[in-house]
């Protein structure tokens, strides 16, 4: 009867696929993601995703700046937990410079990976609290984590998006400030922990909206390659922390916390256990804090203090030197993985001598493990795809970099 | 047509005598329905504003409306790339009049630190921006800095500013259409 | 019993496929070793299922552009693992510009569909019998592969920004 075209596939005129579009912009998309379904009721058929709406071009970013300026792009990749990825790029140039770093700073570097890893997660817990509908549960996490935004200002006046630590070291000693906020810290966050997870870990709606949404088999993940979290709640202990320890990561006790299922309600639960393990590990660094210098020798890489820089020759030549880029980078290939707020975040480096990476490939758990996110919400209703969206803790910055 | 002339406030006992474009531009400015468009870090920062460290409720922002039918403030909160730019475009024209839009953090004022191939630099390419806010990310106290000037551009907006001939102006230049039903 | 070292894989591999190995090294620890573009669907297959050898996770895929290396401008590099034995491989194949083919490991890695879209979406390298083979960051409509070497960061089609200022040379 009309002239225009209707759009219109004989499924859907059958009466029983639709397809709806869920995203880019989407309450529960925790960055952009855009996810088109087709349901049948409410029960999901089959899913096709499109990502890259993020999409920084920080790899080719990369080989325009010298090394120490790469260090804040590292930040916007997993921003939660953007600590773990300044320290991963500043050892992964220690390895190719192939330089011996000091006990204390292994130590000081353990302590602020493990805070960046309970901000990362406290985030993702509380953000899979709101999209079952529980909003109480996160604004108290939140107050938690001002925290340990104050713990990263002592040392690098930023909150977010850090910039912390450098090749060979830190800026600056824990200032005594530090020392007071984290003692303080270590007294009152277990407390305040334990009051956020009795609000979530055995309330009956929660469980009854989480256990089943979202699942995936051990074998499927690996298959995968996912890490991470996401890995060990289906029942896999790969943490590369233990794997290929770096950073004196091997002289902590700590225990891996694996799942079942791999569904939402285990990646909460360990993601839980590892905020509790975390704190073990800062707490046993801490008390066991080594003497010793906060930084390298390093005189390539590390600037010289301003004083010496006005006052002595060779501290001048040395800053003029690394500044200009003028000084040895040796060339080769390196690959160094840490374990990230997500999984193993991996940089691959190859490096030609020049004051650039010739090739920086970010190797970035997210992007991995959301090719997988169709074969997880088959057969679920909507409101689970929700959830599982945000349960595996895709952060946009990481997966489209 | 922008501002409303200064006419003195009357204030009696149990009542008040004013203009009609300043008590709503008060209901208006105390009661803004934030659409938090947060793609990247500043979203987090957003989310920290919005917390009770900082408490971005205080200022009537309690309810963020996710669909843009009900928004009056678009807060653009991290980068928009140039694959993203058609769909921030799409979100703004759907929003119903009076609408303001604040850019958050550098990347959304002008590409920020991310002079490449794919970054748009910055939204005011495509959809007109009331207030920005630099920083990388900005801190809480910023944001809120940055929704105080909102507020205030709120307060003193005339009730005729969206029908007039410099607003049709600005928006052809944005090539958006708009639809301002029978009004002239 | 023993567990593999690099030294054990590179002679398995060898004893194996020995013509296929072209060149071996072992920077900072982890043994690479670069393979015949046409091999290294079989080796990565073979290196899965051997029971000793046991890899059994992808890491990464990645792509790399050397414009002047003549005949063997790109390379994709595959950084696999075995937790059994803990040891990490380094496997690379050269490609020459004119036959940027190679065979797919989809059907081995689920989790490298999207390893090899990214590296064809950034270098314009086609995996064969990958099942959808498109761009997944950059936009649909895009004609140039953007990391390789003769394109420039920037957006080449703007006008408002003077290179002048920002100390990159005018093109």
């Amino acid at each position: 009867m009309s002239e225009q075209k209707t759009h219109v596939s004989q499924e859907t005129m059958d009466g029983n696929i639709a397809t709806i579009n869920f995203g880019p912009t989407h309450p529960s998309t925790h960055g952009i993601f855009q996810n088109i379904l087709k349901v049948d009721g409410e029960k999901i058929i089959s899913s096709e995703q499109t990502v890259g709406y993020i999409h920084r071009a920080f790899e080719k970013l990369a080989e325009r700046r010298p090394y120490n300026q790469i260090t804040p792009l590292t930040d916007r990749l997993n921003y939660c937990s953007s600590p773990i990825n300044n320290m991963g790029w500043e050892m992964t140039v220690e390895k190719l410079i192939g330089v011996e770093i000091p006990k204390r700073v292994q130590y000081m570097r353990v302590i602020i990976m493990e805070l960046a890893r309970i901000a990362d997660h406290l985030i993702c817990n509380s953000v899979v609290g709101v999209d079952a509908g529980a909003l109480t549960s996160f604004f108290y996490p939140f107050t938690e984590r001002e925290k340990i935004y104050e713990l990263y200002e002592e040392i690098c006046g930023a909150r977010l998006t850090t910039n912390i630590g450098r090749i060979g070291g830190f800026e600056r000693d824990f200032t005594p400030t530090f020392h007071e906020k984290l003692k303080s810290f270590l007294k009152t966050f277990p407390v305040a922990f334990e009051e956020f997870n009795s609000m979530l870990a055995r309330n009956r709606i929660f469980m009854d909206r989480t256990i089943g949404a979202g699942p995936i088999s051990a074998e499927r993940a690996m298959a995968y390659s996912f890490s991470g979290p996401n890995l060990r709640a289906t029942g896999v202990d790969y943490d590369v922390r233990v794997m290929s320890p770096y950073s004196s990561y091997e002289d902590f006790d700590f225990t891996i916390p694996v799942g079942v299922n791999g569904d939402t309600y285990d990646r909460f639960m360990v993601r839980q256990e590892e905020i509790r393990q975390s704190l073990r590990i800062i707490e046993q660094a801490y008390k066991n804090l080594p003497e010793g210098d906060y930084k390298a020798d390093l005189p390539d890489f590390y600037l010289p203090p301003k004083a010496d820089v006005y006052n002595n020759m060779e501290a001048l030549i040395y800053h003029f030197k690394i500044i200009m880029g003028e000084t040895n980078i040796p060339a080769g290939e390196v690959y160094h993985a840490v374990e990230g707020g997500n999984g193993e975040l991996g940089y691959y480096l190859i490096s030609d001598g020049g004051r650039s990476p010739y090739r920086l490939q970010f190797r970035r758990p997210c992007f991995i493990y959301y090719q997988a996110y169709p074969e997880m919400i088959k057969g679920m209703p909507i409101s689970d795809a929700v959830l599982t969206l945000s349960s595996i803790n895709v952060i946009a910055g990481e997966l489209d970099a | 047509m922008g501002k409303i002339e200064d006419l003195e406030v009357f204030n009696g006992e149990g009542y008040q005598l004013t203009t009609l474009d300043k008590a709503i531009a008060l209901a208006r400015a105390n009661s803004v329905w934030p659409l938090p468009f947060a793609t990247s870090c500043c979203g987090i920062e957003f989310m920290a504003t919005m917390g009770s460290a900082y408490d971005l409720s205080r200022f009537g922002m309690e309810r963020m409306s996710f669909t843009p039918r009900q928004a009056d403030l678009l807060i653009v909160a991290g980068t928009i790339s140039k694959k993203l730019a058609p769909v921030l475009k799409r979100v703004y024209e759907q929003m119903a009049e009076p609408k303001w839009v604040l850019s958050v953090g550098a990347c959304a004022s002008s590409g920020g630190i991310f002079d490449t191939y794919s970054v748009l630099q910055g939204i005011d390419r495509i959809i007109p921006v009331d207030v920005y806010v630099p920083g990388c990310p900005p801190r809480p106290e910023q944001i809120i800095d940055g929704v105080m000037n909102i507020h205030r551009l709120v307060k003193h907006e005339s009730m005729r500013r969206r029908y007039s001939d410099e607003y049709k102006h600005l928006l052809e230049n944005y090539e958006i259409e708009i639809d301002n039903g029978e009004a002239n | 019993m023993e567990k593999p070292t690099n030294q054990d894989y590179l002679a398995a591999l060898q004893a194996q496929f020995g013509a296929a190995i072209l060149q071996h090294e072992e920077p900072y620890g982890m043994l690479t070793i670069e393979i015949s573009a046409d091999q290294m669907h079989a080796v990565i297959a073979w290196l899965k299922n051997d029971p000793t050898l046991s890899v059994n996770y992808l890491t990464n895929i990645a792509g790399v552009h050397y414009p002047d290396n003549a005949g063997r401008e790109f390379a994709v590099v595959y950084q696999l693992h075995s937790w059994r034995n803990n040891v990490r491989l380094r496997l690379k194949s050269y490609l020459s510009k004119a036959q940027l083919q190679l065979p797919s490991i989809t059907d081995l890695f689920d989790g490298a569909n999207w390893m090899e879209r990214e590296t064809f979406d950034f270098f314009g390298i086609e995996f064969t019998g990958h099942p959808d083979l498109r761009r997944i960051l950059n936009m649909d409509d895009m004609d140039y592969f953007p990391m390789r070497k003769e394109y420039v960061l920037e957006d080449a089609t703007r006008e408002d920004k003077d290179d002048r200022y920002f100390g990159r040379n005018t093109h």
